[in-house]
């Protein structure tokens, strides 16, 4: 069986730039697959592409994330933006499986959006490695904004203020989200923050919690380093109350980045941080090739026996590696 | 918790009720000959305080359950030919099951409702429709029951109307509408409106019934879907009087007395193949319910504590593989109904595993349960397994780990139950605990540990496949596109017009009922799909969060 | 690349709300490894194609209990073909023998009856995605 010999990643990129849906989801799997074929994509994007804005949502499980994200795709819609939605789910780390189950909420309002599902794939985080990659492939393809969905596994979520140009928090009420969110630091990445649900009990007081615990983060210095009190905004996902207000408070956050060098900076640490994860995955991808040797099992098989220290054994294997070609991981 | 009846008390309630009770001209003795007592072993006996044992002192002796069984398919002249012929047999209470676009609340001209008119059920869209499907049988002689739950009170408002046009009053209607929402988003899934709003409905239907229809059942309390999505049996338990609770204290806020409603609610329970886990599950529901009504709710009126209820077997546990063995499963799970002391009970026909039941599996199913009535014995004394060690601690334990799952509800519920399953709801709960079950026992008969006949073991003989299955006719949709293009063609549109507005004025104010504007809507022949996307308009409608 | 797992996307066609087939084997599927775009309920041919080409799927798997596959099951491979698609489609749920045939016939790639093990479900859908390597 001789699969139709596919198009190559330029050709791809040609046909994806003229509007070709199949061409950017073709893409992005390309991408996420990671290898040389993810490294020539990178390279046909321009270096530093200043254009789009990438909203990150997060925010503890069932927050509201994804029914809030449906939203502003028909906000985006009635505006005539064309959105797309990076939507990130966990893979299973037995298994490497994964159930991606965020799109059923948006596709709804999604008409005319272009919207994907990613699992981790091993990632730590509540992010997917290929998105920062994605991300930039999307926004250069024209969607604006590009919004990502990160997986509310509860866990501290702080790769997404690296990813994101804006990073929307949603919370909702008397659960306790916003003291969660803001002992596990969450508070300090987000740039609008949202109290979702505000069609139940409790919304005013989520409110003010928020409000008291970013008067103290002003007596602490950290507004200071944040630039910017972050907006707090009210919505009701299942209604969409609120949301125009929300896409007002992520525009007008992007547009105060831009007229400072705030954009600048985030997507120099951002890149900053894509390379140490990068280096991160290139470094374990030579250590799992390096201990699937013969001599690294033999290596393995000393320490594991208790006749070589761990330490001396490191020593062996690093040697063993010698400089490498730099690979996408 | 008061204390229960003493033994002395007990009995001699006991003994009274039974004497008042008119008995079946049959003799109460074993096949030997042997005279058999109503009931053996002490308190509490049947029809007494906590009604563990049954809801009545003389259980079957005075009448077998009511054995009941489904029609709907087609257009609403097949059903009513197919009604006209099961009453001229004798029957004297009517199901009606829908086809999925009327569940949902969509016209048959919806385009999402290609391929499905009139295919498992009977399609409705207009006022012109039931009367069609009723037309010449006096509804006020008959009790008819109405699977239907998004679009309840349109389908109940049609019923009414087409009841009073044929002059039949709606008080002197009797049945039972199912009207359970709950349960649809934690597991049949039928649902429009978002759980709040649609509980509104209901709480409308039952203030309705009770002020104007004292012989209609509002609610059927329905455990059965959710087992059929995959539960155990304490979950079925569980979930199910937690949803009973809820509309209770859903009506309580609404402002009616407990004892003014609760002697109408009826439950509908599953009967899976753990025979005697099934039996406990239904000794434990009534005693459950008893005494939270009497102690939680204040319910008096010792009809409020009943827990009245009709048993299906188990779709679910019916196999494609050699399907002639399911009539013995349909047969051992419906001798556990009536061990458990079901009011009413429909056994399934063999091959629905594999398509609509044939006209044979039917007739077969009818006859498994006319076995268990008149030949095997088990009719003449109530409740004959109480007082096993056994079966009284599995009555208890099920009882036991019912309530910590409405422990971990009122938890969730800040004290209240209905809240705990609202947010149960919105969080995934119930429908992340019942895909857990269903998938541990997917994994367990996967990897053999559980035993199913003819499917993961004492496969000789699988390969004979049974191709003898109902098949619904094409014609059927055409036919009733065309009836409904001449009912929308032959109505007044301005009427119509003015009808739905006033729909969608009375679903924006909690304060009014919504009956009497659906009651005018229908009669003005508004269809189905014109009034659900009118309240939809209003009320919202749910999506709901993804639990693999 | 190898070692790309499939993507899946999974969807009941049509008003009936059995999701109970759809999600055993989602996990299923999850638990062999592959990457499955959940999107449960009530959903349309079209709708499904749509998601089908933005999610760059390797196969599509439909469930139906309702009597319609004859309508839907084809109808979903004309979805797919609508787009350019060439996606492998799937049936699972109460499907007659004979209606199998009818649908192969009508370019579904596997049929899976109501009685389908898990091992027969992941080789089913093994066989017919194949993640391909372009
Ligand atoms: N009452 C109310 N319910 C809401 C609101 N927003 C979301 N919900 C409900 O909350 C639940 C979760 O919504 P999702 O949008 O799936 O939340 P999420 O944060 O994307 O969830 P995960 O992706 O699973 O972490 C659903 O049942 C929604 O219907 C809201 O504003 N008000
Ligand atoms: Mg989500």
């Amino acid at each position: 069986m001789s699969p139709s010999p596919s198009p190559g990643p330029a050709a791809l990129l040609r046909v994806a730039r003229g509007g070709d849906r199949r061409a950017v989801a073709r893409l992005i799997t390309l991408v996420e697959r990671g290898g040389d074929t993810a490294l020539e994509i990178a390279g046909l994007l321009p270096a530093a592409d200043d254009a789009g804005h990438v909203i990150g949502i997060t925010g503890a499980p069932g927050a509201g994330k994804s029914s809030l994200t449906g939203r502003l795709l028909a906000c985006l819609a009635d505006a005539g933006r064309t959105p797309a939605v990076l939507a990130v789910d966990p893979s299973s780390p037995l298994t490497g499986g994964a159930i991606l189950g965020d799109r059923v909420r948006m596709d709804g309002f999604a008409a005319g959006a272009f919207v994907r599902s990613m699992a981790t794939r091993g990632q730590q985080g509540g992010l997917a490695f290929a998105v920062p990659a994605t991300t930039r492939l999307l926004a250069h393809l024209g969607f604006d904004p590009v919004i990502v969905e990160t997986t509310g596994v509860g866990q501290v979520e702080v790769d997404i203020a690296s990813a994101a140009d804006t990073t929307v928090l949603v919370t909702s009420p008397g659960w306790g989200d916003a003291v969660q969110a803001n002992k596990a630091g969450l508070l300090e990445l987000a740039d609008v923050l949202v109290v979702n649900k505000a069609d139940r009990p409790g919304a005013r007081d989520a409110r003010r919690d928020l409000e008291l615990m970013l008067d103290l983060g002003h007596i602490s210095g950290l507004e200071a380093r944040a630039g910017r009190r972050p907006e707090i905004v009210l919505t009701v996902a299942t209604t969409g109350d609120g949301v125009p207000e929300l896409l007002a408070a992520a525009d007008a956050h992007r547009a105060s980045l831009a007229a400072g060098d705030g954009l600048v900076a985030r997507r120099r640490r951002g890149r900053r941080l894509e390379l140490a994860a990068t280096l991160e995955r290139s470094l374990r991808a030579l250590v799992d090739t390096a201990m699937d040797t013969p001599a690294g099992r033999r290596v393995l098989a000393d320490v594991e026996a208790g006749t070589m220290s761990p330490a001396d054994a490191c020593a062996v294997l690093l040697a063993g590696m010698g400089p490498q070609p730099p690979r996408g991981a | 918790m008061a204390p229960e009846a003493d033994e002395g008390t007990d009995t001699r309630a006991w003994r009274e009720a039974y004497r008042r009770a008119p008995l079946r001209e049959v003799p109460f003795e074993t096949m030997s000959g042997v005279p058999l007592e109503p009931v053996y072993g002490g308190s509490p006996l049947p029809g007494r305080f906590p009604y563990t044992r049954g809801v009545h002192a003389s259980m079957y002796r005075s009448r077998l359950w009511t054995m009941r069984m489904f029609a709907g398919f087609g257009g609403a002249a097949d059903t009513n030919l197919r009604f006209r012929e099961l009453l001229a047999a004798g029957g004297t209470g009517l199901s009606t099951a829908f086809d999925m676009p009327t569940l949902m609340g969509a016209d048959s001209d919806d385009p999402r409702s290609r391929g499905e008119v009139g295919r498992a059920g009977v399609a409705v869209d207009t006022l012109a429709d039931v009367e069609e499907l009723y037309a010449g049988i006096d509804l006020g002689s008959v009790s008819t029951s109405m699977t239907v739950n998004g679009p309840a009170p349109v389908l109940f408002a049609m019923y009414i109307a087409a009841a009073e046009r044929s002059g039949v009053a709606r008080a002197d209607l009797s049945g039972t509408i199912q009207n359970d929402i709950l349960k649809e988003y934690q597991a049949q899934k039928e649902f429009i409106f978002p759980p709040r709003e649609s509980v509104r409905l209901v709480t409308d239907m039952i203030a309705f019934t009770t002020a104007q229809m004292p012989r209609w059942n509002p609610v059927s309390i329905s455990g059965y879907h959710i087992r059929e999505a995959g539960s155990t049996a304490v979950q079925e338990l569980a979930f199910t009087l937690a949803n009973g609770f809820a509309y209770v204290e859903a009506e309580i806020a609404a402002g009616l007395e407990v004892d003014a409603f609760a002697p109408r609610l009826s439950f509908f329970f599953n009967c899976h193949n753990d025979f005697f886990e099934e039996i406990c599950k239904l000794r434990a529901a009534r005693r459950i319910w008893a005494r939270w009504m009497r102690d939680r709710y204040g319910a008096a009126d010792e009809r409020s504590l009943l827990c009245r209820f009709h048993t299906q077997t188990a779709g679910v546990s019916l196999t494609a593989a050699q399907p002639e063995v399911n009539i013995a499963r349909v047969a051992i799970q419906a001798l556990a109904a009536v061990l458990g002391g079901t009011q009413s009970l429909h056994t399934d026909a063999f091959d629905e595993a594999l398509a609509l039941p044939t006209d044979r599996a039917a007739r077969i199913a009818l006859r498994t349960q006319q076995v268990i009535a008149h030949e095997t014995g088990v009719t003449n004394v109530a409740d004959p397994l109480g007082g096993s060690d056994y079966v009284e601690w599995l009555t208890d334990e099920l009882e036991r780990l019912a309530g910590e799952v409405f422990d971990h509800l009122l938890e969730l519920g800040g004290g209240s139950i209905l809240e705990g399953v609202y947010a149960g709801i919105e969080d995934g709960y119930f429908v992340g605990e019942i895909a857990d079950a269903a998938y541990r026992f997917e994994r367990e008969v996967n990897a053999g540990r559980r035993i199913i006949v003819g499917v993961n073991a004492f496969t000789e003989g699988n390969d004979e496949q049974v191709r003898d299955t109902l098949r619904i006719d094409p014609e059927v949709e055409r036919c009733q596109l065309a009836r409904l293009a001449a009912v929308r063609s032959a109505r007044d549109g301005a009427a119509v017009e003015r009808c739905l507005r006033e729909v969608g004025a009375c679903a924006a104010d909690p304060a009014r009922n919504i009956m009497p504007p659906l009651i005018d809507a229908v009669t003005a022949l508004a269809t189905e799909g014109e009034i659900v996307a009118t309240l939809a308009a209003v009320l919202g409608t749910h999506v709901e969060r993804i639990v693999v | 690349m190898t070692g790309a797992p499939p993507r899946i996307v999974l969807a009941k066609l049509g008003f009936d709300g059995h999701d109970r087939g759809l999600k055993i084997v989602a996990r299923i599927l999850r638990d062999a490894g592959m990457e499955v775009v959940y999107l449960g309920l009530r959903q349309t041919p079209e709708g499904v194609a749509a998601v089908a080409e933005q999610e760059d799927a390797d196969a599509v798997g439909i469930s139906m209990h309702n009597a319609s596959h004859l309508t839907l099951g084809p109808a979903m491979v004309e979805a797919l073909r609508a787009l350019g698609l060439a996606t492998p489609v799937v049936v699972g749920g109460i499907v007659p023998a004979d209606d199998a045939e009818t649908l192969r016939a009508a370019g579904v790639a596997a049929v899976l009856g109501p009685g389908a093990s898990a091992p027969e479900v992941v080789a089913a859908v093994r066989r017919v995605a194949v993640p391909d390597d372009g």
